[in-house]
């Protein structure tokens, strides 16, 4: 039953994101291939925000410090190729963030203060961090790292970064979500205590959990690096609207439920949004407004359908 | 405390342990006189008024500059305090008091200070109040709500801005001699401030609003069992976070003098900080005041101590983090509480 109402989410997402492109098109009959395409490619470090916020939350946590992780990964790539322009540069900016994800879950494990305090106090570390490797937005990125992101591939509607989005999903998430670890983190997120009893060791799962949290931010980096073309040290907006997009996407705060395509659909909706409110010329500012808006209603109307379900 | 050797049970050890427990603010009120005694090592003469060469009115100085910074930083960490009671945060305190003190300073030069000044606080109720409608009536997780009404406030305020970009802005005078005024070295804010966080006591100890707020965060069903009508206490409790968050707002303005889109959106960060290192628990349940207040004193003198040590920026924000965490870990580590 959960999971059919996990899947209708999922689905009622889906629709609303294909109603919304529809109505774009109606908008402005000019809407094609290169609108999908700086759509997806604007949406791309938000997905990888999004989707690590995601795992830290089933896992029945939160990264207050995504944002900052992101600005490491972005300016070390900027600073790394412009020497070494080339895939070790990308492996070691991967690494990176899977270790300031692990420091982070070793914090939360070791210090046993609140995920939420902890990842308050790295937010300020990961962001001086990002300011000692790059104290102004400077740097460069190899061409062929904005390539990979620019344009669109195979069909010619479906853009590259859509594509990347989703390798990454199915490639590591996907696989992940059916490993014993992947059920781990459902398991603690869900309930510590029963998963502390089934068996399951709680630090590894959770240090992992953020691990993978920093690997999602490494790609979000680099596709920021990617997008700019250079490394900015100040973080992005992407705190809020990761978990923002987390929420619509149907994961539950707490943890133990959900899974990363809601949230990466939320996060398409929402930027469609932005882009059907630019297209009938709504003021940019109005735009924040309404994004908050739609926030808080579908989360009150989630909250709100739950709570009925659970009190039948 | 190396009296015994670690190896064996050491009974005083234990005992001090649970005494520090009881009187949490013992430890903090130490590490705030060690960063001071630090600052002081660092650079002699800026706290103390005991050398030859200075006269007094110097430690004053320091000591209302640290407290006039303080103050609002202390002031949202009231609201983080007293949400935190019942398991909640508010999210929307920076923006709220953004809000406040840009619509205060736009509209004193047209409406008046009075009406200005009332407007700013009713702002800052109804975003309150729109907070405690979603969390206690939808039931809206209140990370979320506060973080999408400050969103919302966020683009409301932009859209407000267009509409009076040409009125240009004016600090009423009151809130200019409360932010930067002094009376004999200390700073006019604490007019404000000695009455509010005396309110703040008297709700949280002496009042049955605050033992409500104590009741639902230790066990929210057990206090709707015995008749609490959870959805009023909310209502209120968030209200009165978005009118705490206002004033301090306004005080900020007179004390900044510069009205922008993002006066008070630093501060929201830090008010957690303050209230988590003072010793709140975020699940709620446990907190205290005076603690938050300590925290803020500490965080100030941190930004000092770091401002001083001349380090590159990036080191500075990154230490500031690493510090926090060290007192909250340690904080948890002798109290042996979350």
């Amino acid at each position: 039953m959960t999971q059919m109402k996990k899947h209708a989410w999922v689905i009622s997402l889906a629709v609303l994101l294909a109603v919304l492109l529809a109505l774009t098109k109606i908008i402005q009959p000019g809407f094609g291939a290169s609108g999908i395409e700086s759509l997806a490619r604007a949406a791309l470090p938000f997905g990888f925000a999004t989707s690590g916020m995601a795992v830290v939350i089933i896992a029945g946590g939160i990264d207050l410090s995504v944002a900052s992780m992101m600005a490491v990964c972005a300016v070390t790539t900027a600073v790394l190729m412009e020497r070494i322009a080339g895939v070790p540069a990308v492996i070691i900016v991967l690494l990176a963030g899977v270790a300031m994800g692990a420091i982070n879950g070793l914090l939360i494990v070791l210090t046993k203060v609140p995920d939420i305090v902890v990842t308050l106090a790295m937010l300020f570390v990961w962001e001086g961090v990002a300011l000692l490797i790059l104290s102004s937005p400077g740097g460069s990125t190899a061409d062929w790292l904005q390539g990979t992101i620019r344009g669109s591939l195979i069909f010619f509607w479906l853009p590259k970064a859509f594509l990347i989005i989703a390798m990454v999903l199915a490639l590591l998430w996907w696989p992940l979500q059916r490993t014993k670890l992947g059920l781990s983190i459902y398991a603690i997120g869900s309930d510590e205590l029963a998963a502390f009893r089934s068996g399951i060791s709680i630090g590894p799962t959770k240090v992992a959990a953020y691990a993978i949290c920093g690997l999602f931010c490494a790609f979000g980096g680099l596709s920021l690096a990617a997008l700019t073309g250079i490394g900015e040290p100040v973080p992005g907006p992407y705190l809020m609207a990761s978990i923002a997009a987390v929420v619509l996407g149907g994961v539950v705060l707490g943890g133990g439920k959900g899974g990363l395509l809601g949230p990466l659909l939320a996060v398409f909706v929402l930027r469609i949004i932005r882009t059907l409110l630019t297209l009938m010329a709504v003021d940019p500012n109005v735009t924040t407004i309404v994004e908050g808006v739609i926030m808080v209603g579908v989360v009150m109307l989630g909250t709100a359908l739950t709570l009925k379900g659970t009190r039948k | 405390m190396s009296i015994a050797p670690d190896d064996r049970p050491d009974p005083f050890r234990e005992r001090f342990g649970r005494y520090l427990a009881d009187n949490p603010m013992i430890p903090l009120i130490v590490f705030l006189i060690l960063l001071v005694t630090g600052l002081e090592v660092m650079r002699p003469g800026i706290v103390t008024p005991f050398r030859a060469d200075r006269d007094g009115l110097l430690s004053m100085f320091w000591i209302g500059n640290l407290l006039k910074f303080a103050i609002p930083l202390a002031m949202l960490a009231a609201c983080q305090v007293l949400t935190m009671l019942t398991a909640g945060i508010d999210l929307s305190v920076g923006i709220i008091a953004t809000v406040a003190a840009f619509v205060c300073a736009t509209l004193s030069g047209t409406l008046g200070v009075a009406p200005a000044v009332l407007v700013a606080l009713s702002c800052g109720i109804i975003i309150g109040l729109v907070n405690g409608f979603g969390v206690g009536i939808v039931r809206v997780h209140p990370l979320i709500m506060t973080l999408g009404t400050g969103l919302i406030a966020t683009g409301a305020l932009q859209v407000y801005q267009r509409f009076v970009i040409n009125v240009g802005t004016e600090i009423p005078a009151f809130l200019g001699w409360l932010g930067t005024g002094r009376t004999a070295g200390m700073p006019n804010g604490l007019y404000v401030f000695i009455p509010f966080a005396l309110l703040v006591f008297w709700i949280m100890r002496f009042t049955g609003f605050g033992r409500l707020l104590f009741a639902m965060g230790s066990n929210e069903n057990a206090a709707r069992l015995s008749g609490v009508r959870g959805w009023q206490v909310y209502l209120a409790l968030y209200a009165l976070s978005g009118f705490i968050a206002s004033m301090a707002g306004l005080l900020y303005l007179g004390m900044i003098r510069q009205p922008s889109l993002s006066l008070a959106n630093p501060l929201l960060l830090p008010s957690v900080a303050a209230a988590v290192i003072g010793g709140t628990s975020i699940f709620g349940g446990r907190g205290s005041y005076a603690g938050a207040i300590i925290g803020a004193l500490i965080l100030r003198v941190l930004d000092t101590m770091l401002t001083l040590l001349q380090m590159p920026e990036g080191a500075r924000t990154a230490l500031f983090g690493v510090i926090i965490l060290a007192v909250t870990a340690i904080y948890v580590r002798i109290t042996g509480s979350r």
